[in-house]
């Protein structure tokens, strides 16, 4: 059964904006005339395949790849030797000793990873690259290996990168309030001794890859990809290729699906770059899916060790203290910021004033991680989750009644964290009873009891989350103080052309997020006219002047980076093409109005000029004016008003807005076989301002879907020896149709007060089915041997260790009461 | 008396795509899929997966859904291919037009794969229950929609062409 059940269409204005519209993509992408990377050709393009290392940790003894080169149709190779000649190491973002971490865009003297590019080969047709890959011999000297974080940081671990004298890429201590007083006041201290966020990660359908370009004449490249946040790659390969930023041009145009796996391609593309250059000729990479697992962009895995809760006895929760332990995987390719996005939602939703997190991140011989859906912030929401209903269970609280008492409260919006972030507005307590009402919580006892009467166990789960949106680069400098990235923005451009067209570009790079669609609703209501005569250009591209160092497509910010961006520059355009009228009826500029589809005297609609008049006068029919017409064309660039956080301190406001989803759940287990079903789901979103109810409600769905994969299905599991074992859709099981609970759906809209439109950044979804399937699991084991709920990940198995053993994750658990 | 072949290793098929034939020298390996692709540039036809799981490939062959990554392109020879390009002219189906109207995608990369298996269903049976849908589509993956929005998209044309 599926039941899709929406209410809360309330918006906040008059015009396109609020409404849901159709999609301005959907036409070509139902007709399959979209155009994504793979679907590009050129002329005598080769095929690239990598060569990858079996090994989990070895030292290159040595590479031949004359037999591949012998092959008829083989166009050439790249090994690890030519790159350490031709480019630098990537500029590292960890401090040390992270920052001593030597990182190529194919291996260099060893491999850290099963699946590590080592070479590259270039051929006619995939299929002879594939064939020629197999002749090129590679010998190994195998190393001993470590793939748990916990024993990667004991002595004696095997080390990956020596240079770091170790295997920690990052770790400091974050502390706010007077932890050490919340404990002595606390009338409990719950103690947790270990809690696991397990390794996963979104799995988009498209694969990544890239059809590079050189012209030799203008030694640029042009980069024809998928990668999500061109900003950030050319930052990273432009340096190691020795280059200007100017010598890479970035083009996409339609993305299949990134939720953050697709912004550490950057060493592929160097490969690919190097490739096109040598070689004379354009070449075509696209990843195979078993690649992709083995190597590209995990969510972080996260241990949470020795955690304390300090709590009153009214249920007020005061604070708590940790240990988080993250591994990064074996390179650090965006990380170690991982180390300090959490900290955008340090407390969760909830009033915690005492904090101490004492974070490591190590490196360990799997797949390098990378941003995420939900990246970083996931985890610790998680943890937070876990927290509030391991407290509730062990002394004995209601956990919505907890819930309630603690969240942070809608009159203190807009609230300071104890680290200085600022919680732009929100109603938790009212989502909370809206949650509540889709899910028919007052009937949850009477459906215990009927499970119960077919032998099954119930249980009902909340999961409160975040998603903080529109970073403030500034936080990387927590990490490493001699960083120089701070703030963030994003470009738009608006223009009137020749016969009036209304072109619109933009600098992100959307993935299905209906990017085309929401900007062309913010620039009709601007300038009068329909959403259907707006033209946005699909994709990004380099060429255009409409992107800046931040452009891209991650971290939930369009609604308020990218449109605000794409208003700026139509209040631009509307005021040119209102003074270009004033020109021309000789009035003042405030006596215009623009509507319809003209610019026209307000209280005399005869005087009115269509828009292809205003786009022709300047553009090709400018002569006579006294003064240059204004160039009916816009570039704006949105800056949010960020400050460097203060080092010292770990203090200050690091991301923009905060969209709040709670998600809650009901499921059947099977107390034989430990087999369950969500028989029941609901979720509620609040992001400020909704531009397309529709579009947000998708992404809610999505963000839904995922984290009910990660909780049941999903897991990138490794061997002792390295071996990933879940390199593919037969053992990496993704929800499908008949996976999907039925769902219901709300919206609440507390606008921001910090954004042109109100609107907060959304997409990510916080994981907020992780967190209330976790919480049923543990509601419905309550009633059989009462284990508590320590991982993320719960399959049908470990359901059914914690029926036979409780006792075991019990033991994790203690509470000292004064 | 068997005298032991030499390996076939390019074939001449045959092939009728959305309505043109094609006559074309091929690998003997080469998968369907690559050849509408990369030999006819027939690129609404989408790769997810090297193992068959995932659907983004799904064509009709002879009147059939099949995912034409698991279908040699020699085994295609004679036979009629319809892929979403072939799919209505103009206009939209109203299976295209349902996915649309409910927000029934958004990268719009499964969509192809999508829409055949679903065009192939309400072929068979013209007004399916949600359950039927979701049976129908649980060889195709999105990772985008959780595929309420599917799910309710072919319903509703189910019932629009009933």
């Amino acid at each position: 059964m599926t039941a899709v059940e929406t209410e809360g269409t309330t918006t906040l204005q008059k015009g396109a904006v609020g409404q849901s519209i159709p999609r301005k993509e959907d036409r070509r992408l139902v007709q399959g005339q979209g155009v994504f990377f793979d679907d590009v050709k050129r002329h005598g393009m080769g095929y690239v395949h990598f060569v990858r290392s079996p090994y989990a940790h070895a030292r290159l003894v040595s590479i031949d790849v004359s037999a591949a080169l012998e092959r008829p149709g083989v166009y050439g190779t790249l090994t690890g030797d030519e790159v350490a000649i031709l480019t630098d190491p990537f500029f590292q973002i960890a401090a040390e000793p992270g920052g001593s971490v030597k990182d190529y865009a194919l291996a260099v003297g060893k491999v850290r990873y099963v699946g590590e590019p080592v070479v590259a080969v270039v051929a006619e047709t995939r299929e002879l690259a594939r064939d020629a890959s197999e002749l090129v011999e590679v010998e190994y000297e195998p190393f001993d290996v470590v793939v748990d974080a916990r024993e990667a940081v004991a002595d004696g671990a095997p080390v990956l990168h020596e240079e770091c004298g170790g295997n920690v890429s990052y770790s400091g201590v974050w502390e706010w309030g007077d932890v050490d007083a919340a404990f002595a006041q606390a009338d409990h201290v719950v103690k947790i001794s270990e809690l696991h966020f397990a390794r996963f990660n979104s799995t988009p359908l498209e694969l990544d890859g890239a059809l590079v370009e050189f012209n030799r004449g203008t030694g640029q490249w042009t980069i024809t990809t998928n990668n999500q946040f061109p900003g950030f790659a050319v930052i990273m390969m432009a340096p190691a290729m020795r280059v200007g930023t100017d010598k890479l041009r970035m083009v996409t145009q339609d993305i299949g699906g990134g939720f953050g796996n697709k912004i550490t391609s950057h060493p592929q593309l160097v490969a690919l770059c190097l490739l096109a250059r040598k070689l004379n000729r354009p070449v075509q990479w696209t990843e195979w899916r078993t690649d992709f697992h083995q190597s590209m962009s995990h969510g972080n895995e996260r241990w949470f060790l020795d955690t304390e809760v300090a709590v009153m006895a009214d249920g007020t929760m005061t604070g708590f203290r940790s240990r988080a332990l993250d591994d990064a995987g074996a390179y650090l390719r965006y990380e170690p910021l991982g180390g300090v996005i959490w900290s955008q939602v340090a407390p969760g939703m909830y009033g915690w004033r005492n904090l101490r997190l004492d974070f490591t991140q190590v490196m360990t011989n799997k797949a390098p991680c990378s941003p995420n859906r939900g990246y970083s912030r996931m985890q610790h929401l998680w943890f937070t989750e876990r927290i509030i209903d391991i407290v509730a269970h062990e002394l004995g609280f209601d956990r919505v009644e907890l819930r309630r008492k603690n969240y942070v409260q809608p009159e203190q919006m807009p609230y300071e964290t104890p680290n200085g972030c600022v919680y732009d507005s929100g109603d938790y307590p009212r989502a909370l009873e809206a949650v509540l009402e889709l899910i028919g919580y007052e009937s949850v006892e009477q459906r215990r009891a009927d499970a119960a009467s077919r032998g099954k166990l119930l249980g009902f789960g909340i999961g409160s989350t975040l998603d903080s949106g529109t970073n403030n680069f500034g936080q990387s400098q927590l990490l490493n103080p001699d960083l120089q990235f701070s703030g963030n923005n994003e470009v738009a451009t608006v223009k009137l052309d020749i016969f009036g067209e209304i072109v619109v570009t933009l600098g992100t790079t959307p993935q299905g997020q209906g990017h085309e669609t929401t900007a062309a609703q913010v620039v009709a209501d601007i300038l009068g006219c329909e959403p259907d005569i707006v033209h946005v250009r699909a994709g990004h591209d380099s060429y255009w002047n409409s992107h800046a160092g931040f452009s891209g497509t991650y971290a939930s910010q369009f609604a308020v980076t990218g449109l605000g961006a794409v208003k700026g520059a139509a209040e631009d355009l509307a005021t040119q093409m209102k003074t270009l009228a004033s020109m021309v009826f000789q009035c003042p500029i405030e006596a215009i109005e623009l509507a319809d589809g003209f610019a026209r005297i307000a209280d005399n609609h005869e005087a009115a000029l269509p828009f292809m008049a205003l786009g022709a006068i300047p553009n090709a029919n400018n002569a006579g004016f006294p003064v240059d017409p204004p160039p009916m064309n816009a570039r704006y660039v949105f800056r949010p008003a960020f400050q460097v956080p203060d080092k010292e301190k770990k203090f200050g406001n690091l991301t923009l807005t905060y969209s709040m989803q709670i998600h809650a759940c009901v499921v059947e287990i099977d107390q034989e076989t430990g087999v369950y079903e969500i028989v029941d789901y609901a979720a509620v979103d609040d992001c400020g301002l909704r531009v397309n109810p529709k579009i947000v409600e998708g992404q809610v769905m999505g963000a839904t879907a995922h984290a009910i994969g990660a909780a049941m299905f999903e897991v990138f599991a490794y061997d002792e020896e390295g071996n990933l074992l879940t390199p593919n859709f037969y053992d990496y099981h993704v929800p499908h149709t008949l996976d999907m609970p039925p769902l219901k759906t709300a919206a609440i809209e507390s606008p921001s007060p910090f954004t042109p439109l109100g609107t907060k950044g959304m997409g990510e979804g916080g994981g907020g089915g992780i967190h209330c399937i976790c919480a049923a699991i543990q509601d419905a084991l309550d009633a059989s041997g009462r284990a508590i709920v320590t991982s993320s990940y719960n399959p049908y198995h470990r359901v059914w260790e914690m029926l036979r053993e409780p006792e075991r994750s019990r033991g994790t658990v203690e509470v000292i009461s004064k | 008396m068997n005298v032991a072949a030499t390996p076939v290793s390019e074939k001449v098929v045959t092939v009728t795509v959305n309505g043109t034939t094609y006559e074309h020298e091929v690998p003997a390996r080469r998968l369907l899929v690559h050849f509408l692709r990369d030999d006819l540039g027939l690129t609404g036809t989408h790769i997810g997966c090297d193992t068959g799981s995932c659907g983004a490939c799904t064509v009709h062959l002879d009147g059939v859904a099949v995912k034409s990554c698991a279908v040699l392109a020699v085994q295609a020879d004679g036979g009629t291919v319809t892929t979403v390009e072939g799919l209505g002219d103009e206009e939209l189906t109203p299976l295209q037009q349902s996915f649309s109207d409910h927000h029934a995608l958004q990268c719009g990369y499964c969509t192809p794969g999508m829409l055949m298996s679903a065009t192939a269903l309400l072929a068979e049976n013209p007004s399916p229950t949600s359950d039927e849908v979701k049976v129908g589509l649980q060889g195709n993956i999105c990772r985008c929609t959780g595929y309420w929005n599917i799910v309710e998209a072919v319903v509703a044309a189910g019932k629009g062409s009933a």
